[in-house]
């Protein structure tokens, strides 16, 4: 039983937080792809630049003497989103829209984008240092230990208060996605010219308007994503771009442009990630005793070591590559 | 060779000159043999993207792939490795790999004894994932005994730099193959982010793989193709005359391989085989329509490019006498690398290399002209009476990201097609 | 009477050589004006150059009197013009009820009513209102596509070959929705291979053929013309 409860702690848990993680940054990614048409490199850097924002205002708050029960990072959330999603506005307008109006192709705006990466990566490293930063300042995250009510088991099932948020952030916000792609009308516009952009200019719809809000909501939830993940872990200018693989596996896989494909294809590669690295052998154990002598379970089954956990992604990637290019709900083809 | 690009030269030549006056000779000297490495390393991106259209955000993995060859090649034998029974046991894993690889190859052609469709794929899935079990079974224990003994690692071969040179674009060649195979004929932006995966595969394979690379726990020294500057010291040359008659000699060898490949790549790109590569590039369509086989030509363009730079992450880790995987970074790596083909001119091989000799100056510049700035504005903010900046060196050398940013992003705007452009046509 | 819109000498193309050479149209409120031609004519890239999807080099389009030559697609929908391009003219991944709000996206007031007037002109639509317009017939897409460029209530409806591929059912029940829908006051500026029938009913025929007006009349005076029938119409 214990066994199976760390199974859950590690595979479970492990891979909902991930997964969430995921999926936030994968519907940026797919929502400007849809819109844009291009793959935005720089937007692993822009959740690293959300979680500074939340660094920067939590510091700040905290400076003043603030003290709730949840964590600081945390409850400046709608504050980053909106500051995040000023500054990602502000990135479009001064970076990748001049090359639009002139007419520039796609790959143009994504070589324009590693510019992008570089910049941001700078600032922060400039003002910040390469170090790691902790949004909790020593004092241990809180942990919520859920008993499991049956005889053998003295494990508990754990989950940290920021992974809790984070699980409620991840619900929350698709949620209001979805009310807002089908029951808004920008929402539907923004599937419109996804589906069919010439039409949707054909059609009248504002195309400007509708590139705006794209940015908005892909910078805002590109801060959220990149927030709860250093609220889980730590924050450092890296914090992202180790990531990006992942998130851009996610969103393929789910079909570029598809946001409910880059949810599905968030958890997918998370829970396939701590699936691969989870060592399958401690599951096994209870039945050592059942076993004929012969047999000697090894004591790492583990599928991927955990250094290579990167692979998982990108195996996924190239087989959906392969076999599907469209992803599994339809995305773009090539 | 036209005026403009004659004059971009010559400007080039003056920008090295007042560096080297501000540095001494000993690091400018450094600083272009780096340099010319980068050149060669554009020559081979300006190759996939300026004539092929393909893009490439993997240039990391190849660097790293060259960098691996040289050390393996040219690092002394470890006797102690050979002595052992590591070997053995590596034959053992060699085995197994060709066992794994019969299987997969098998149900490849299960197609032939009547196996199609849903079933062929299972039993495709079954035969890689008994490849993959069988071939672990043997390398983790190979692995944890030979970073057991007092070996820790297999050691290189003890052969001539240049051999590993050759091996790193032989080596960059084998996995430009597999990556294009798979990727190629995708779309730009899957390319992108495939190239991006295996590079990062790579790094972090090479950086665990203690048994075969040693690490991060790195070796040197690596020998040079020409004297070293201990070795000239060793003959009675003073320290200071040693790293710049060294160096110097070293560019010598690097400025021949150089001219070479460009005297190559120019003429191939002049001649007929250019003109159905622009073909290609510039209409995917029309060109497989004439009965261009597209596919195999661009795989082939993408592996040409990839020995390039699989050569030149083999100079510059000679170059250094030291193989540090741990100090591989897509900013500096891959990213910088097309900053320098965009700033240069894309399609133009004079503009590949000019932007790659320009940039990397101006990137190692910008962390000291930064330092010196920080350091006058901190001790302005002290006399003020305020705080200095803390950390006035780790700050400034992340200055140089930034201005690389800004760099790539005002010539996009304002010379889109580079400072020496291509000559043929105009594209975007 | 100002015409409703008016091409006077258009030269316009795709950033190459121009593909319309100085073309001349007049459509009024009333009117069905019908484009016909062969294929490559230029047929299409006139009623793009109206809609502002391709620069227009040379003459001038007035709408209402008004010029609106190279004005992009939002704003020529405020003023009254609509669209239905050729191809690609659905959004196959929204529901026919959310592609027909897609067509009032620039009205601000209530759009049930001129939803239920377009579901009663095509009671094909109402029944599959909930369905992706992807899964639909070619038929049904193309009233979908109609129906869509109807919801921002144009002055001048503009069709590129609504009939394009339709079962002889399909193109007739089209074709009385367009003389309906003109009945109303707007105007129509359509496309079509399918030229005897459109002619039949269009109060103006233009044909084009290189990029020039080749001849212009009414409907009947085309179909009566013996060489616009050797050479247009099929002998
Ligand atoms: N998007 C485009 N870009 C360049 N040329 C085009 C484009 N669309 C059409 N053309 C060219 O313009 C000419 C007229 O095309 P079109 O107006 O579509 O003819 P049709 O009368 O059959 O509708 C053709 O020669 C066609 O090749
Ligand atoms: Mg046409």
């Amino acid at each position: 039983m214990n066994e199976l409860i760390f199974f859950f702690n590690n595979v479970v848990v492990s891979g909902l937080v991930l997964g969430s993680i995921y999926a936030l940054g994968a519907i940026g990614v797919t929502l400007v792809f849809g819109i844009l048409r291009f793959a935005h490199f720089a937007h692993g850097d822009m959740m690293t630049m959300g979680g500074f924002v939340a660094f920067l205002l939590a510091s700040l708050f905290a400076a003043w003497g603030l003290t709730l029960p949840v964590p600081l990072g945390f409850a400046v959330l709608p504050l980053t989103f909106v500051i995040t999603a000023a500054l990602a506005l502000g990135i479009d307008k001064g970076f990748y829209a001049p090359l639009r109006a002139r007419g520039a192709k796609p790959v143009t705006l994504l070589i324009a984008s590693i510019g992008v990466t570089l910049i941001i990566q700078g600032m922060i490293r400039l003002f910040f240092g390469t170090g790691t930063y902790n949004f909790f300042e020593g004092a241990p995250k809180e942990l919520y230990r859920i008993e499991v009510p049956l005889e053998e088991a003295t494990r508990t099932i754990n989950f940290s208060q920021p992974q809790v948020l984070l699980l409620l952030v991840t619900v929350v916000t698709v949620v209001a996605l979805h009310l807002f792609l089908t029951r808004a009308r920008l929402g539907k516009a923004m599937r419109a010219m996804a589906d069919n952009a010439d039409l949707a200019q054909v059609s009248g719809i504002n195309t400007a308007l509708v590139v705006r809000v794209t940015w908005i909501i892909a910078g805002g939830l590109a801060a959220l994503a990149g927030t709860m993940l250093a609220l889980d872990v730590t924050l450092k200018p890296d914090l992202a771009f180790n990531i990006l693989l992942p998130i851009f596996a996610a969103a393929i896989v789910g079909g570029l442009g598809q946001a409910y494909g880059a949810i599905a294809g968030g958890f997918l590669i998370g829970f396939a990630e701590t699936a691969a690295i989870f060592n399958w052998s401690i599951l096994l154990r209870p039945f050592r005793d059942a076993l004929p002598e012969f047999i000697e379970i090894p004591n790492n089954l583990a599928l991927v070591p955990t250094e290579y956990k990167l692979t998982v992604a990108f195996i996924i990637l190239v087989i959906t590559l392969l076999a599907r290019p469209t992803g599994i709900f339809k995305g773009a083809s090539t | 060779m036209n005026r403009r690009t004659l004059i971009f030269f010559g400007a080039l030549l003056a920008y090295y000159a007042i560096a080297g006056v501000f540095f001494g000779a000993a690091y400018i000297s450094l600083l272009s043999v780096q340099a010319l490495a980068f050149a060669l390393i554009a020559l081979g991106l300006n190759i996939q993207w300026g004539f092929g259209g393909l893009f490439n955000f993997g240039i990391m993995g190849s660097l790293m792939v060259g960098g691996f060859a040289a050390t393996t090649i040219s690092f002394p034998v470890n006797p102690e490795f050979w002595a052992s029974d590591g070997p053995a046991l590596l034959g053992q894993v060699a085995i197994a790999a060709a066992i794994g690889a019969v299987l997969v190859i098998a149900a490849g052609q299960a197609h032939r004894i009547g196996i199609t469709g849903r079933w062929k794929t299972t039993l495709q899935v079954i035969a890689w994932f008994a490849a993959y079990v069988i071939y672990r079974s043997r390398i983790d224990p190979a692995v944890a005994y030979i970073e057991a003994t007092d070996a820790g690692w297999i050691g290189g071969l003890g052969l001539h730099p240049i051999l590993g040179w050759i091996f790193g674009g032989v080596l960059a060649a084998g996995v430009a193959y597999i990556i294009g195979k798979v990727s190629l004929g995708l779309r730009t932006d899957y390319l992108a982010i495939a190239t991006i995966g295996i590079s990062e595969i790579i790094r972090a394979l090479i950086k665990n793989m203690d048994w075969l690379t040693r690490g991060t726990l790195t070796v040197s020294p690596l020998d040079w193709p020409v004297p070293r500057p201990q070795d000239l010291q060793a003959m009675g040359l003073a320290i200071a005359d040693s790293f710049v008659v060294g160096r110097v000699a070293f560019f010598g060898v690097l400025l021949v391989v150089l001219a070479l490949v460009l005297y190559l790549v120019q003429r191939a790109y002049g001649g007929p085989w250019g003109r159905m590569m622009r073909a290609i590039r510039d209409n995917h369509i029309a060109a497989a329509a004439m009965g261009k086989d597209v596919k195999s030509r661009q795989l082939e363009i993408f592996i040409f490019g990839s020995v390039l730079m699989g050569i030149g992450g083999a100079a510059l880790v000679t170059l250094n006498q030291i193989f540090d995987p741990g100090s591989y970074q897509p900013i500096n790596h891959t990213f910088l690398i097309w900053v320098m083909l965009i700033v240069g001119g894309a399609g133009n091989n004079w503009g590949a290399v000019f932007g790659a000799l320009f940039i990397y100056l101006t990137w190692m510049l910008s962390d000291a002209a930064a330092q010196f700035l920080f350091n006058g504005l901190s001790d302005w903010m002290v006399t003020m009476g305020w705080p200095g900046i803390p950390d006035v060196q780790s700050r400034s050398s992340q200055m140089r990201v930034l201005i690389l940013g800004v760099v790539i992003t005002l010539a996009l705007r304002y010379t889109p097609r580079g400072l020496i452009p291509e000559t043929y046509q105009a594209r975007d | 009477m100002t015409p409703l819109v008016e091409l006077d000498n258009v030269v316009a193309g795709y950033g190459g050589a121009p593909i319309l050479n100085g073309i001349n149209i007049e459509i009024h409120a009333s009117d069905i004006g019908v484009i016909i031609g062969p294929n490559g004519a230029g047929k299409s890239t006139a009623l793009k150059s109206i809609f502002g999807l391709l620069q227009v080099t040379g003459g001038a389009i007035r709408f209402d009197g008004e010029d609106i030559t190279n004005r992009l697609p939002d704003a020529l929908v405020p003023l009254g013009l609509s669209f239905v391009p050729q191809e690609r003219n659905v959004f196959t991944s929204m529901t026919v009820h959310e592609n027909l709000e897609m067509g009032g996206f620039i009205r601000d007031d209530d759009l049930s009513g001129t939803l239920s007037e377009i579901y009663d002109m095509f009671p094909d639509l109402k029944a599959k209102r909930h369905q992706n317009a992807g899964e639909l017939s070619g038929g049904q897409r193309q009233m979908v596509a109609m129906g869509r460029a109807l919801m921002s209530r144009p002055k001048l409806l503009l069709l590129d070959e609504p009939s394009a591929g339709l079962s002889p059912r399909y193109m007739m029940e089209i074709f009385e929705q367009v003389v309906r829908i003109n009945k109303t006051g707007v105007g129509i500026l359509m496309v079509e291979q399918n030229a005897r029938q459109a002619l039949g009913f269009a109060s103006k025929g233009f044909v084009l053929a290189s990029g020039q007006n080749r001849f212009t009349g009414t409907g009947q005076e085309l179909l009566d013309d013996p060489e616009v029938a050797k050479s247009f119409l099929g002998g």
